[in-house]
């Protein structure tokens, strides 16, 4: 039975966010006998009562909280309020995500002394390396269901899929199938196997994708040492004069401000909310926010270099049918600089509905080049490119200096420019799905700019020195030792890979040290 | 209230209308006619009443949202769908029926004698549309189409589109790799 802790309870560990850090991280330290409050923004909806209607599920999962923008993207100028595409919902953006679960390769942990100094470029290795990382790999994977490990079979191609294939084929690629996902390809876990109904990002009605919504949180409730506190929109982290933090003031349902007392706390809010709930905890003591000794939260922020690939053949394709990311190419993922830039790049099947494409095609676009495109919506097939973009000091999450939210809280301001090495990989990207696609006869195709982003990294990032990030290689903050960092926002560099599988694992891991860590008395 | 609803009656005999006067009133593009507060296609058996909004207004509004986002397999009426937002929001918002109102005046302006709907190539009205194209006005008309005309489930079929496939057990057995021609 799910528990129910007491405000002044100063034993528990809280975490802050329900998704893929800290929904896991909150039911591997309740596996192991730990007391935890997880405090979740957003309300709680069940499998059942997601929708297969895009702009209806939007309204149901997304962070809507208005937000700022600024920098060169085209994200800042097409959606000047919505930087990012996530969730505020029980499960975190574990509801909305593809399923697409790639371990990093080796080189994406050193990419400073791989790719050597790039100008520009804030740069460092990850103190962890993949060696180490890839027993959490492993668990990880089998606590998700990826298909093509643990002797899953891999998904069922759907069309958008064979028409990858074909391209890739024509083009000479050699790593192409249907990706490694966290999505059933047979009933285990409870859970049903695919049904190829598309819709993944408006949360799946079968539950057959992994969101911890119906696994790790129903898990660790089971536990009697969890308890998720829906909306419950944490504001500051409270500490003491030695500097330890002592708990978190939220704002409840009601909007009415309570105080939890925590033994240690965990911040997973995804690289945006993060650093700006870090930077809005600052006191006399930590004037520039929590943790930020080294000046870095809120700094190298990421978002993948990001792009699609629409195009239209003269018969039909029905791309929306099926698993909408169950189709990858991995060649370019390998770093090569003799291509014009540092690090790579993955192509994913992806498709959008109607609505969402007339939004996401070429926002601001109209006229008859634009609307041909979609009379011929059901003759296309799509790709995405997710490539490793370079943390900048200069893009980063500052609090807004004029505009504040419904609890008096300064709104996110979400600085991004791309580095001349994003520019040069979705260049090289849009050349080849183009190509691609041509190769299997498309009469148009189409460089889609990247939506709001959906991979928000390295905001609070993970540094073996303390002068060079925010955390250690346990996620754990160099200036206070009982507040740690659980969600993508603690990656050192972004690799090309989607990144869930991997914010699954340090979470996997750094439950594992704070069990030790708690019983060593340390903290 | 704006309404749009379906006309039993071919429209031309309830009102008394010839077919050489709907001619003569229709605008340029499609036959819409205006009767006391509403817009009337006659050839579609629809009309659509306005309440804050000119009925003139909204016609030349429908034929405003089908240039910006012209396809030709999909029939005025969704169109009159997706714009009849503007009314409601100018019926509570004086400023929101100002920025219409005027905007539809000046297009008619810059079109001369005949106003907007009187311009017979659409290319014609495409480029005072261009013309206008970073005014608040159009911004606000171009955005709330995005959402207004593409999210009508009715017009999905028409791009090829199925929505919603829960309820049908997904596509497992109805056609997710069904593909032939690769």
């Amino acid at each position: 039975m799910a528990a129910q802790f007491d405000l002044k309870n100063d034993g528990v560990v809280v975490i802050i966010g329900s998704g893929a850090g800290g929904g896991t991280l909150g039911n591997e330290l309740a596996q192991k006998g730990i007391d935890v409050v997880i405090l979740e923004a957003g309300a709680r909806h069940e499998y059942e009562d997601f929708v297969n209607d895009e702009w209806d599920s939007f309204a149901q999962l997304a962070w809507k909280d208005k937000r700022a923008t600024s920098g060169d993207w085209r994200v800042a100028k097409d959606f000047p309020n919505l930087p990012a595409w996530i969730v505020k919902s029980v499960g975190g953006s574990t509801t909305h995500w593809a399923g697409a679960s790639l371990r990093f390769q080796e080189h994406e942990f050193k990419t400073l002394s791989t790719y050597g100094k790039v100008k520009g470029a804030n740069l460092v290795d990850w103190p962890v390396t993949l060696a180490e990382m890839e027993p959490y790999y492993a668990k990880a994977e089998a606590k998700m269901g990826v298909t093509g490990t643990n002797n899953w079979p891999r998904l069922p191609g759907n069309n958008n899929f064979k028409v990858l294939k074909a391209g890739a084929d024509k083009l000479g690629y050699k790593e192409c199938h249907t990706g490694n996902m966290a999505i059933n390809s047979v009933e285990r876990d409870d859970r049903n196997s695919c049904q190829q109904t598309g819709f993944c990002f408006q949360g799946c009605k079968w539950a057959a994708k992994w969101s911890t919504l119906y696994t790790e949180i129903p898990k660790g409730e089971a536990t009697g040492h969890l308890e998720v506190r829906p909306n419950s929109m944490v504001i500051k982290i409270n500490h003491d004069a030695s500097g330890k933090v002592t708990g978190v003031v939220y704002a409840d349902k009601d909007g009415k401000l309570q105080e939890q007392k925590a033994r240690i706390v965990a911040v997973a809010g995804n690289s945006i909310e993060s650093p700006r709930l870090l930077l809005n905890s600052e006191s006399s003591k930590f004037p520039h926010g929590l943790a930020n000794s080294s000046g870095q939260v809120g700094k190298n922020y990421m978002r993948h270099t990001t792009g699609s690939v629409y195009a239209i053949f003269d018969k039909p394709v029905h791309m929306y049918r099926g698993t909408t990311m169950a189709g990858i190419i991995r060649d370019e993922a390998r770093h090569d600089p003799s291509r014009g830039f540092v690090g790579g790049y993955e192509m994913e099947t992806l498709s959008l509905g109607l609505p969402f494409m007339a939004a996401f095609l070429n926002p601001g676009g109209w006229g008859r080049s634009f609307t041909t495109a979609l009379d011929h919506y059901d003759h296309m097939a799509g790709l995405w490119i997710v490539g490793e973009d370079m943390p900048r000091e200069e893009n980063r999450i500052t609090l807004h200096k004029d505009e504040k939210d419904e609890h008096g809280m300064p709104i996110a301001d979400v600085h991004f420019d791309d580095h001349a090495n994003d520019t040069a990989m979705r260049d090289h990207a849009y050349k080849q799905g183009q190509a691609l696609y041509a190769a299997v006869g498309a009469t148009r195709t189409f460089p889609t700019p990247p939506y709001p982003s959906t991979h928000n990294l390295g905001t609070n990032r993970m540094s073996e020195k303390p002068a060079d990030g925010v955390v250690n290689k346990h996620g754990q903050a160099h200036d206070i030792k009982n507040l740690f960092v659980s969600d993508g926002s603690q990656f050192t560099t972004g690799g090309a890979e989607n990144p869930t599988l991997t914010i699954v694992s340090l979470a996997i891991r750094q439950a594992d040290y704070i069990a030790a860590q708690m019983s060593a008395k340390s903290i | 209230m704006v309404t749009i609803y379906e006309r039993k009656q071919p429209q031309e005999r309830k009102l008394g209308l010839s077919r050489r006067e709907l001619l003569k009133r229709g605008g340029a593009g499609a036959l819409l006619i205006i009767s006391g507060s509403a817009v009337i296609s006659p050839e579609h058996a629809w009309g659509l009443e306005t309440s804050a909004l000119k009925p003139e207004t909204m016609a030349t509004l429908i034929q405003v949202a089908r240039d910006i986002y012209p396809h030709d397999q999909v029939p005025d009426k969704y169109y009159a769908i997706a714009v009849k937002g503007h009314d409601e929001t100018a019926a509570k918002d004086p400023a929101h029926k100002e920025l219409i109102e005027k905007g539809i005046a000046d297009l008619d302006k810059k079109a001369g004698e005949g106003g907007y709907r009187g311009l017979g190539w659409e290319e014609q009205r495409v480029a005072l549309l261009k013309e206008i194209e970073k005014t608040p006005f159009f911004q606000a008309v171009r955005g709330g189409l995005v959402v207004s005309l593409y999210n009508q489930k009715e017009v999905w079929p028409i791009f090829g589109y199925e929505g919603e496939s829960y309820s049908k057990g997904g596509y497992i057995a109805r056609g997710f790799n069904d593909i032939e021609w690769l």
